[in-house]
């Protein structure tokens, strides 16, 4: 399947044979499981087994949630009151989902940062990259609309902000907020759509991933070097790579266990650390809680919309070129969409010959302050919009976006990276051949032409 | 921009100076739990006696609306015998009329109720204002520290225990600056969401609150508990403090019932995951030794 020379599936039997001349299911299996993988991928794959598991994970204790669910402004918190306390394993069944959506988002934004800095989105796999943005978001909406469920007072005050941010559109927000939410406001059909959406969504996700993994299998891995598996015979390509089972699987299979470890001991221990206080009170329309914060996943993204206010000169700027139609409110939420917009064109805003970070002396200095802005806004948005914190989500913002639409492009231009090993197998045989003293990285030694 | 940096500077030296509290600070006094860690457990003997601190004191107004009668004699609880349970129970001649179930229970016509039998849940609040303490102890936070961070979340617990026990312990004589305010309600350290005199607060010279000369708020209700006001049955000390927090371990029971079970799911977890994840490491390493050695030849016959 993925250009890569490598065996494939002969039926043996006569039974095999007759049920590959009518589904070659069994042949499709086993291609997907044997497609040869690059040798030298390091601990940062690890991440895509436990995504997909996660989403699993959801989907079951999701589906015997729903079984005791109800969806009604007056029974939906009583209800999952009821899955704690009487439903037999439920409130372990409900820990392990709620907890769920930050293992989901853990993962996930390992594996983007992952993809940022080893170039996994340069050609040929923009497609892939595209793809996983699109579930990347169909994730953020499912996680969204699952917080409103509980129907406490931050799934009530905190999507009455996010859906008013659609409001916020010109000449069509009002009608688009009411059309969002089936009412003017929070109430009886927005629970009523948002589960059934919530319920929808994972299985487009689901089937999103299986075309993610259609299109990555199409192109073969990235590895660590950003250098392309040789093609030209099988025995060259078995030289630069293994099949996914056995190594990759039980590779896979041992990072999962250790995640799920801790995932286990934060479920088991701490259920609530991650969540917030006010979601234990039912909902009050008319009482509204302090600060309203969304979710830690969504904090970065939370900063960049608040950060900016009519005070920046960007935002004073649209406003007059637009004749006054893009206010303050409006150019946030064009900033926050606008943030995974250029993520996602980073296939075409990175212009680098080198496809990997490790071979790339300046980006990677870029990068590692791409991720600790991403973390500095993470916290900005957990703070309250005053004093010094809008500042700093406004700064932080700005390198969000120069890094993709300024940075990403011109170090293309100007950084003269390093050169990448010649094949996989020297990049794999000089990791492992080398006894290192203890503490000490093995020296990165590549054979002379 | 540049006044938003004066404000925290001002705000920062007022701070600085010791007395200023910020808007919403309360005072929460980290009491020691049995229940804290990840092998805490409640104390039943404890939990006995917060039930009857609730019963005498609290219920009077407050109610407990998602908790059942039953769970009083589950494992991990406060465990009351089945006889006991039921004698419990019945002392609740009530029926909750709003449950769908018990609708039809009502004559349509005069109003009255048909049948007097007892709900198997205790009643929910019957004084307004006076919010049920079901999950009280699980929506509310104790500990923000150290610097905001909640690390200490992760050791002790959210602290909602701890923020009960201070509430009831926060009652203190009303501050010099509020004294010609006239506040309803009683001065309490801990609590936060009610009124605050203007006469308290610290203004800057724009007339932009900066800070608060005491932490907490003014709350409705009144102070209630009281040293040697209760008599345990099994002597334990019944002075205000030590029945604030027998009272705040009840709650917590209360909000997570299911808490020792959940430990031990967690811990048993943990065990077989570490087990499991040992296997693979094992299984992974002997399965990739064959390609890291014919690694290492290949790059000693080129060296």
């Amino acid at each position: 399947m993925s250009g890569i020379p490598h065996d494939h599936y002969e039926p043996a039997t006569g039974a095999e044979k007759w049920l590959h001349s009518r589904l070659p299911v069994v042949g499709l299996l086993y291609d997907t499981l044997m497609i040869p993988t690059p040798r030298n991928l390091n601990w940062m794959w690890i991440w895509g087994i436990v995504l997909t598991f996660t989403l699993v994970l959801q989907i079951a204790t999701g589906i015997v949630l729903v079984m005791h669910y109800v969806p009604h402004v007056d029974m939906a918190f009583a209800s999952v009151e009821h899955i704690m306390r009487n439903v037999n394993g439920g409130h372990m069944i409900r820990y392990f989902h709620m907890n769920g959506a930050s293992l989901f988002f853990v993962a996930v934004y390992m594996h983007i940062f992952r993809g940022l800095y080893y170039g996994s989105y340069k050609a040929p796999r923009e497609v892939t990259w595209i793809i996983g943005m699109l579930i990347y978001l169909c994730m953020m909406g499912t996680a969204f609309m699952g917080y409103v469920l509980p129907w406490g007072q931050m799934s009530f005050h905190g999507t009455a902000v996010i859906t008013g941010l659609f409001g916020a559109v010109p000449f069509v927000g009002e009608g688009l907020q009411t059309w969002l939410l089936g009412a003017g406001a929070v109430g009886q059909p927005a629970l009523n759509r948002f589960f059934s959406l919530h319920y929808l969504l994972p299985f487009v996700i689901a089937a999103l991933v299986v075309v993610h993994i259609w299109a990555f299998h199409t192109t073969g891995n990235n590895n660590p070097t950003g250098v392309e598996v040789r093609r030209g015979s099988k025995e060259e390509a078995d030289k630069d790579t293994l099949p996914f089972w056995p190594y990759f699987v039980i590779k896979d299979l041992f990072a999962l266990a250790v995640i799920l470890t801790v995932f286990m001991a934060i479920v088991g221990f701490m259920p609530n650390y991650l969540g917030h206080p006010d979601n234990y009170i039912e909902a009050n329309p008319l009482a509204t809680p302090t600060h309203i914060v969304p979710e830690w996943y969504f904090l970065p993204f939370y900063a960049i919309l608040r950060a900016f206010d009519d005070s920046v000169w960007v935002v004073q700027f649209a406003s007059w070129i637009s004749f006054g139609i893009i206010d303050a409110k409006f150019f946030g939420v064009i900033a926050m969409f606008g943030a995974i917009v250029v993520m996602a064109l980073a296939p075409w805003l990175d212009t680098s010959s080198v496809r990997s970070g490790r071979y790339r002396p300046m980006f990677r200095w870029w990068f590692a302050l791409l991720v600790v802005d991403f973390i500095v806004l993470m916290w900005a948005g957990a703070m309250p919009a005053e004093g010094i914190y809008p500042i700093i989500a406004l700064i932080g913002s700005a390198y969000w976006f120069a890094y993709f639409l300024v940075i990403l492009p011109l170090l293309g231009v100007i950084e003269t990276p390093d050169t990448p090993p010649a094949t996989i197998e020297d990049d794999f045989n000089a990791h492992y051949g080398h006894v290192a003293p203890k503490g000490e990285q093995p020296p990165v030694v590549y054979p002379a032409e | 921009m540049f006044r938003n940096l004066t404000l925290t500077a001002t705000a920062a030296f007022a701070l600085s100076v010791g007395a200023a509290h910020a808007a919403g600070e309360g005072h929460v006094h980290d009491y020691a739990f049995s229940f804290e860690g990840p092998f805490g457990s409640f104390d039943q003997l404890q939990l006995q006696r917060g039930l009857q601190v609730y019963t005498e004191s609290c219920a009077g107004c407050h109610g407990l609306q998602y908790v059942s009668f039953r769970n009083l004699s589950d494992e991990g609880g406060p465990g009351l015998p089945d006889d006991q349970m039921r004698a419990y129970a019945e002392q609740f001649f009530m029926l909750d009329f709003d449950a769908p179930a018990n609708r039809d229970l009502i004559d349509p016509e005069t109003g009255d109720q048909k049948v007097f039998s007892p709900a198997d849940h205790f009643p929910a609040n019957t004084t307004q204002n006076a919010p049920d303490l079901s999950l009280m102890a699980k929506a509310r936070a104790g500990f923000h520290g150290p610097y905001g961070t909640g690390l200490a979340q992760l050791f002790k617990g959210m602290g909602g225990a701890e923020y009960i026990a201070s509430l009831m312990m926060g009652y203190e004589d009303e501050p010099d600056c509020a004294l010609d305010a006239n506040m309803d309600g009683y001065y309490n350290s801990t609590f936060t969401a009610g009124g605050y005199p203007d006469s308290c607060k610290i203004f800057d010279d724009e007339g932009v609150e900066i800070g608060r000369m005491v932490p907490g708020s003014w709350i409705g209700m009144a102070p209630p508990l009281f040293d040697d006001q209760f008599d345990f049955a099994d002597g334990a000390p019944n002075d205000m403090e030590s029945v604030s927090q027998d009272v705040a371990a009840f709650l917590m029971w209360t909000a997570e019932p299911k808490m020792m079970a959940r430990k031990q799911a967690g811990l048993t977890g943990v065990i077989f995951l570490t087990v499991l994840s040992v296997l693979l490491y094992l299984t992974n390493k002997r399965l990739w030794a064959p390609h890291k050695k014919a690694a290492k030849e290949a790059i000693k016959g080129k060296e």
